[in-house]
């Protein structure tokens, strides 16, 4: 068809004998948003990959770009085709200014030699406008919110003749605001007769701004539909072949006593008035946008982050926690957002990831490691959350997004906190895997652990918490309890 | 505008050669002298060169010790050679330029192909020339240089003759070399494309990568352009002292780094600015010289050099941690 940008037919790849992708066919319209949903190993980034000419595919698979059928296909030939990739971590250069950014491939692509300050300015500022954003083009990229350096980096990409920018996982770091703001800039670029792949985990996203969604399983396409006949559940349908019927975790306060009493604490600049309290098996969500405080209560929370005035009770005792380590021997578990970046060594075993802060509780009398209460521990904890390995020797790097959590839950279980904070635990991690973190959750609570649950997402609150606190510049504006019957919005 | 001047490092290093300035004259009045000062900037010209060429490759986030036994190389195989041929000053900048494009460019292969952090290699080929250079000169020192090399440390843009001593001071040929040096890389890094790569480079190895940039092309510059510019300081060395010892330089290549540290060059690349560097070439010069001066044992050098680190790296560390703070600040109303 004319109107058709990329056609890939029966485009296969695999590695070492495995086929990572099976007979892939895939078709981008001109002025399209195309999404592609699939759990993690359904084979997006392999297809990606294909596509951006990093990886080249299997005999036998088609690629046609604009009408042209390509042999060999690799980055020379997408380049040609303004086909380009804005990757999660956008490719911008810190330590380089707006206009030097966003000018940097339209230069490198001309091949002169020398620099001409007013023409990279004169570049940058007609990317700016073409989007219509407004940024100084003299300030450092380094300076800049995530959200802006994302922006640099599609402005880059649209001063070269681009024709199909593929955007990998693009809001995983953005707050609502700002996804609002990169979907207007897309839509500006769809106007124009770009196509766009968007790829995203989050299907809110996928349902709001995408023309047509293509689902991958295993390596295999499920295919591709119109957006607007889909809904959330038929997509987590369609991509993990489960339904999922989100149950609702039932609480009851009666007699239980009180871990955590929060009276009034205040800190300059972070919160004020904050007052709640956390009961024995009790899930109490904490929604509120990026910079509402909610993340520094929970600082605070864990010693992090010391408040100017108010109280803080402990089974009912006042306490000032002034460290990590005073937090932890309190009781206090936290599991920040950034897993990746301040949970888990990738390098290290799974195993050794678990152990790693409480190994003095497991050495024998001669002070060294005793390597069988070592493995017991493991074991224990692999096998109760379930973490899918071949062994727990295996590097957590090989784990998927969804078994890493659970390797970080698992290092603050082996702890036995009795107060549990956890900062966006399923940010990132495809629904099935939700579903069981969701599980493994409520079944702490179940056991007397008292959750802490910070989320983005209504859904995940309204399902699994008991009561919700919502938190806008500071302060706790909605103290609301969740009904079973009631399914009111949070905001 | 005070502001902006407040927030820049460069001011900070200024005011603090101000400072010791200030103390050293009032120790000795022979300090703040015109020909004193002339002396020291031909003195340091050496180092400055060789700062300039450390700057270069920090910024691109990687980092060589190896320049010193670079220059050492250059120096004895120009004094080798000149010693047997009837030659000029442009035969002996061509031979000590290209050893050093040579050595330098050994270092880059090395680098890239071997994928290993750039100390790990600079510190193995620091040792491999170093080595290699006192096996075959056993040592043994050059002192009959020809003329040609011999006048280049009498030779002056202008010159002053010192009253008390009658001895001959000016504005030296090095320091003009050293001043050229300074212009053309600060050009260099600001005006051509493969400048603004090697800041790319620096700020984010990755994207760079992703963004298309021939990253084995821009490590093959960066460290021919350092062995080039130890070899220029090779020369210059050779003209300041006059004769040619295998063991002279080695050894002065953390000071170089300290200087370019100092001078808010950030280990981790991307960040500096060739005016901080040499600020930090003048502040080590101020503080060595003062010393002396002021009769102060060589040894204290060291200790203060070692002071003056601690502190400017715990600055810069500061001022990151706040810049991290202030992010994470809410509105509260």
């Amino acid at each position: 068809m004319k109107n058709d940008f990329l056609v890939m037919r029966n485009v296969s790849k695999s590695f070492y004998g495995v086929k990572a992708l099976k007979n892939v066919d895939l078709t981008i319209r001109r002025g399209e948003i195309h999404g592609l949903v699939g759990e993690n190993g359904s084979g997006k980034s392999t297809l990606v990959k294909i596509i951006s000419g990093i990886l080249q595919a299997d005999e036998n698979s088609v690629i046609e770009v604009d009408g042209f059928r390509y042999q060999k296909y690799n980055t020379n030939n997408t380049i040609q085709k303004g086909i380009q990739v804005i990757y999660q971590d956008p490719s911008i250069f810190p330590n380089l200014t707006v206009a030097e950014n966003i000018a940097f491939n339209k230069i490198i692509e001309k091949g002169t030699k020398f620099i001409n300050w007013k023409e990279i300015t004169r570049i940058a500022k007609k990317a700016m406008d073409r989007i219509k954003i407004e940024l100084y083009p003299d300030t450092l990229v380094g300076d800049l919110s995530l959200a802006n350096q994302m922006l640099i980096a599609i402005c880059r990409v649209i001063t070269t003749n681009s024709k199909l920018i593929i955007m990998d996982e693009p809001t995983s770091a953005l707050t609502s605001n700002e996804v609002d703001l990169l979907f207007r800039v897309i839509r500006i670029l769809i106007a124009e007769g770009l196509s766009i792949l968007f790829i995203s985990h989050k299907i809110n996203e996928v349902l709001e701004i995408t023309d047509r969604v293509t689902v991958l399983r295993d390596g295999e396409k499920v295919g591709t539909y119109e957006t607007k006949d889909l809904n959330y559940n038929e997509i987590t349908y369609l991509m993990s072949n489960k339904k999922i019927t989100e149950s609702r975790y039932i609480f009851n306060n009666e007699d239980k006593e009180v871990l955590i009493e929060v009276k009034n604490i205040s800190k300059k600049d972070n919160y004020k008035d904050i007052c709640f309290k956390l009961y024995k098996g009790e899930i109490l969500g904490i929604s509120g946008l990026l910079g509402s405080g909610r993340t520094e209560v929970a600082l605070t929370l864990f010693g992090m982050n010391i408040p100017d005035k108010g109280e803080i009770l402990i089974d009912n005792k006042p306490v000032i926690i002034k460290s990590p380590i005073e937090a932890i021997k309190l009781g206090i578990g936290y599991v920040p957002e950034d897993r990746i970046l301040q949970g888990l060594i990738m390098e290290e075993s799974i195993g050794n990831n678990m152990v790693i802060t409480i190994l003095n509780s497991l050495l024998n009398r001669l002070k060294l490691i005793n390597n069988r209460k070592k493995e017991n521990t493991i074991n224990y904890w692999t096998d109760k959350l379930k973490i899918k390995c071949t062994s727990s020797d295996d590097l957590v790097k090989t784990l998927s997004g969804g078994n890493q959590q659970r390797v970080v839950l698992a290092k603050w279980l082996v702890k036995e906190p009795k107060i549990f904070i956890l900062d966006c635990p399923t940010a990132g991690i495809d629904v099935a895997a939700k579903d069981e973190i969701h599980k493994i959750i409520r079944k702490l609570a179940n056991q007397g652990i008292g959750i802490i649950l910070i989320s983005d997402e209504e859904e995940e609150l309204l399902n699994n918490c008991n009561r919700i606190l919502t938190m806008h510049k500071g302060r706790i504006v909605k103290d609301f309890i969740v009904k079973d019957d009631i399914k009111k919005r949070i905001n | 505008m005070i502001k902006r001047i407040l927030k820049i490092r460069e001011f900070y290093i200024f005011l603090i050669i101000l400072t010791i300035s200030a103390i050293m004259s009032f120790l000795n009045p022979t300090f703040l002298t015109v020909t004193n000062i002339l002396d020291v900037i031909r003195s340091y010209s050496f180092m400055g060169i060789l700062a300039v060429g450390s700057f270069v490759v920090m910024i691109s986030g990687g980092i060589d010790v190896s320049f010193t036994a670079v220059a050492s190389i250059a120096s004895y195989v120009m004094g080798i050679i000149l010693s047997r041929l009837t030659g000029n000053l442009f035969l002996a900048f061509f031979i000590v330029a290209a050893v050093g494009i040579i050595l330098g460019s050994i270092n880059a292969l090395l680098i890239y192909f071997l994928k290993i952090p750039t100390i790990v290699v600079t510190i193995s080929t620091l040792n491999l020339y170093y080595g290699l250079l006192i096996f075959f000169s056993k040592g043994l020192w050059i002192q009959l240089l020809p003329n040609y090399i011999k006048r280049l440390g009498n030779m002056y843009i202008f010159t002053l003759v010192n009253n008390k001593s009658g001895a001959l001071s000016g504005l030296s040929i090095f320091t003009i070399i050293w001043i050229i040096v300074i212009f053309l890389t600060w050009a260099l890094l600001k005006y051509t494309v493969i400048g603004r790569s090697i800041y790319a480079m620096g700020g984010n190895s990755e994207a760079a990568r992703r963004e298309g940039l021939n990253i084995f092309r821009l490590q093959l510059f960066i460290y021919t352009y350092m062995g080039f510019l130890s070899g220029i300081a090779g020369l210059v060395h050779v003209g300041l002292n006059q004769t040619i010892a295998p063991n002279a330089i080695v050894g002065t290549e953390l000071t170089v780094i300290a200087a370019v540290v100092i001078g808010g060059t950030s280990l981790a690349g991307g960040s500096g600015t060739l005016l901080g560097t040499t600020l930090g070439v003048a502040l080590l010069a101020v503080i060595s010289n003062g010393l002396t001066l002021a009769r102060i044992t060589s040894f204290w050098q060291n200790v203060i050099i070692g002071f003056i680190l601690i502190v400017s790296v715990s600055i810069t560390a500061y001022q990151n941690t706040f810049a991290k703070k202030k992010i994470s600040r809410v509105k509260v109303d």
